[in-house]
């Protein structure tokens, strides 16, 4: 009996606690995301370009097969043209079985309203507003011929924490392979901005080409949460 | 006279002690004291450890041009110290290039029982209100990213942020809770008012009539101790429709509360004329006038304005003679918020 346990505990140590690389991977429909050069059409086929794009992601919670969820409390900004900022390493990952994962795309109201912050919050990085305090949380920016704005811009910055203007959205995404938790996993999403334009209500360029209300925000986050899916699970 | 006076006998006082002079900041200057009769502040400085230094860098940005696109513009430039920290004589304030905004300058006090700032609310919270006005293209027209470079490149301030802050980092989050401290402390509770509310001082018959009326007429706003609920009220002007300013409703996309503005402290009113959130009433005759008329404009009116009924002469003079003792020189005068750069 004693050296069962014996053997038990040696086993458990060996189970190191592993670590998680997330990779956002950015694509427009099937073709990867490049800004500029490359066309691209929304759900009313209108062609267009696109010249930022940025979002927060925050309460990243990992999904165990039996037991409580290990949770990452912090902030992050994902910006497309910092190729650092796609990549997320989670760390200590406890060893166990790992099905799936969940987290908010938006800044949660606890940190809308805690002053001045540090690191992904920081207000330099400027995704916040000044004048009616809140953290924008995606901004999507392009050009399309269609639409009126100066310039043919379109401008999308998404951000309220407070109903009815609420765009904090969770995502769920299952794992397609069950991750143990050991030695470096790898995590890659597919984000696609296309979703962003079309996954719930099709956006018109010519219709709106930049957000200014809650109802057109809130239409478009239910959109943008239907962005993520996973790509690829390895270890 | 009396104040000049006192200057010159702390000049004298702290120059011969060589303990002190009137510009230092001591740790029993920044002591949060909540006055007596005030409720719990909503801002507690929990996060934000109140020490001599930090004050003393949040009072040396506070009247800093710096923070200005073109450096020519300071938050005391529009929050003046002698006027309870609003811009006196000024009806909308003033920004750089010579830019108009739309609205009254508020005055600077009791900052941390505020639950929002601004007119409209619409920031949510001491450190992060002076964003609004360094961002803002007519007013000071600067990022703080920008603001951060200038600083970096200024030796004073590396060395007055190691100081503070224990290295040289200057970042945001440091420059705003600095600041946070210098306003938070602007506190006003010794007015005429204060004393006689804990039996020090007395009233004369006009300002005690005058309490009393003012507490029947305009205390369900304007409540006491701070002389304001932080509601926002829709107080029956016609909307000035040059200035394009829905107020709360802007905030809130609400129609309910389009032309609603916060309720601001009546504490140093007599210092922070004109009035209204654009500065439309030169004194408090005409904002009584307004008041005690029947005459309301719009739909979402604050029920309370048609409970006022009309205001009699004698009863807007005593109304008046009662908000004059709710200035407080003490305030005005608290060598801890004067600029420092005069010396």
């Amino acid at each position: 009996m004693a050296s069962f346990w014996l053997a038990m505990s040696f086993t458990m140590q060996a189970k190191e606690d592993g670590k998680l690389n997330i990779m956002f991977d950015h694509y427009v429909g099937k073709q990867p995301l490049q800004f500029d050069s490359v066309n691209y059409k929304n759900g009313a086929s209108q062609a267009f370009t696109v010249t930022k794009f940025k979002y927060y992601i925050g309460d990243i919670h990992l999904q165990r097969k039996n037991g409580a969820d290990v949770v990452f409390t912090d902030y992050y900004l994902i910006n497309e043209e910092e190729q650092e900022s796609k990549k997320l390493m989670l760390e200590p990952l406890p060893a166990g079985e790992y099905a799936g994962i969940e987290f908010i795309i938006g800044v949660d109201s606890l940190h809308n309203c805690s002053g001045a912050q540090s690191g992904a919050l920081d207000p330099v990085n400027g995704m916040f507003w000044t004048w009616n305090t809140g953290y924008i949380f995606l901004k999507l920016e392009g050009k399309s011929p269609a639409s009126k704005s100066p310039g043919n811009f379109f401008e999308y910055h998404i951000g309220g924490y407070k109903q009815p203007a609420n765009c904090i959205r969770k995502i769920r995404l299952a794992f397609n392979k069950v991750l143990s938790g050991e030695s470096i996993n790898e995590l890659h999403i597919k984000v696609d901005v296309a979703e962003i334009l079309k996954a719930k209500t099709i956006i018109d360029f010519s219709q709106l080409s930049s957000v200014a209300d809650f109802h057109n925000a809130t239409m478009i986050a239910d959109n943008y949460m239907d962005m993520f899916s996973i790509l690829s699970t390895k270890q | 006279m009396q104040y000049g006076l006192f200057f010159f006998v702390s000049l004298v006082f702290f120059g011969f002690t060589g303990v002190n002079t009137y510009f230092d900041i001591s740790k029993e200057d920044v002591e949060l004291k909540i006055p007596k009769g005030f409720p719990k502040p909503v801002y507690t400085f929990k996060n934000n450890k109140l020490s001599p230094e930090v004050f003393v860098l949040g009072r040396r940005l506070f009247y800093d041009p710096v923070l200005s696109k073109d450096s020519t513009t300071s938050c005391a430039s529009c929050h003046q110290r002698i006027a309870a920290f609003a811009h006196i004589d000024h009806a909308l304030s003033h920004g750089i290039n010579g830019l108009i905004g739309k609205r009254n300058v508020p005055a600077l006090q009791n900052l941390i029982w505020n639950d929002a700032f601004m007119w409209d609310g619409g920031v949510n919270h001491l450190e992060v209100q002076p964003l609004s006005p360094i961002t803002n293209p007519i007013e000071m027209n600067e990022s703080i990213a920008h603001v951060i470079v200038k600083l970096k490149a200024d030796p004073a301030y590396v060395a007055e942020f190691k100081k503070a802050f224990g290295d040289t980092t200057i970042s945001s989050e440091r420059i705003l809770k600095s600041l946070a401290q210098f306003t938070g402390l602007m506190i006003s509770s010794n007015s005429r008012y204060d004393k006689y509310i804990n039996g020090e001082d007395t009233f004369s018959l006009a300002e005690k009539r005058g309490l009393e009326l003012f507490r029947e007429k305009c205390g369900t706003c304007h409540k006491e101790p701070l002389f304001t609920d932080n509601s926002y009220r829709n107080n029956g002007l016609k909307p000035d429709t040059s200035l394009k300013d829905k107020g709360r409703g802007a905030i809130t996309g609400s129609e309910s509360e389009n032309y609603a503005f916060k309720v601001p402290s009546l504490r140093n009113v007599e210092m922070t004329y004109p009035y209204m959130h654009d500065g439309r009433f030169r004194n408090l005759s005409q904002v009584l006038d307004h008041y005690g008329s029947a005459e309301k404009y719009g739909a979402n009116v604050s029920k309370e304005m048609y409970e006022i009924g009309p205001l009699s002469d004698q009863g807007k003079k005593d109304i008046i003679a009662f908000l004059r003792t709710l200035s407080d020189k003490t305030f005005i005068y608290d060598r801890r918020f004067v600029d420092p750069s005069v010396k």
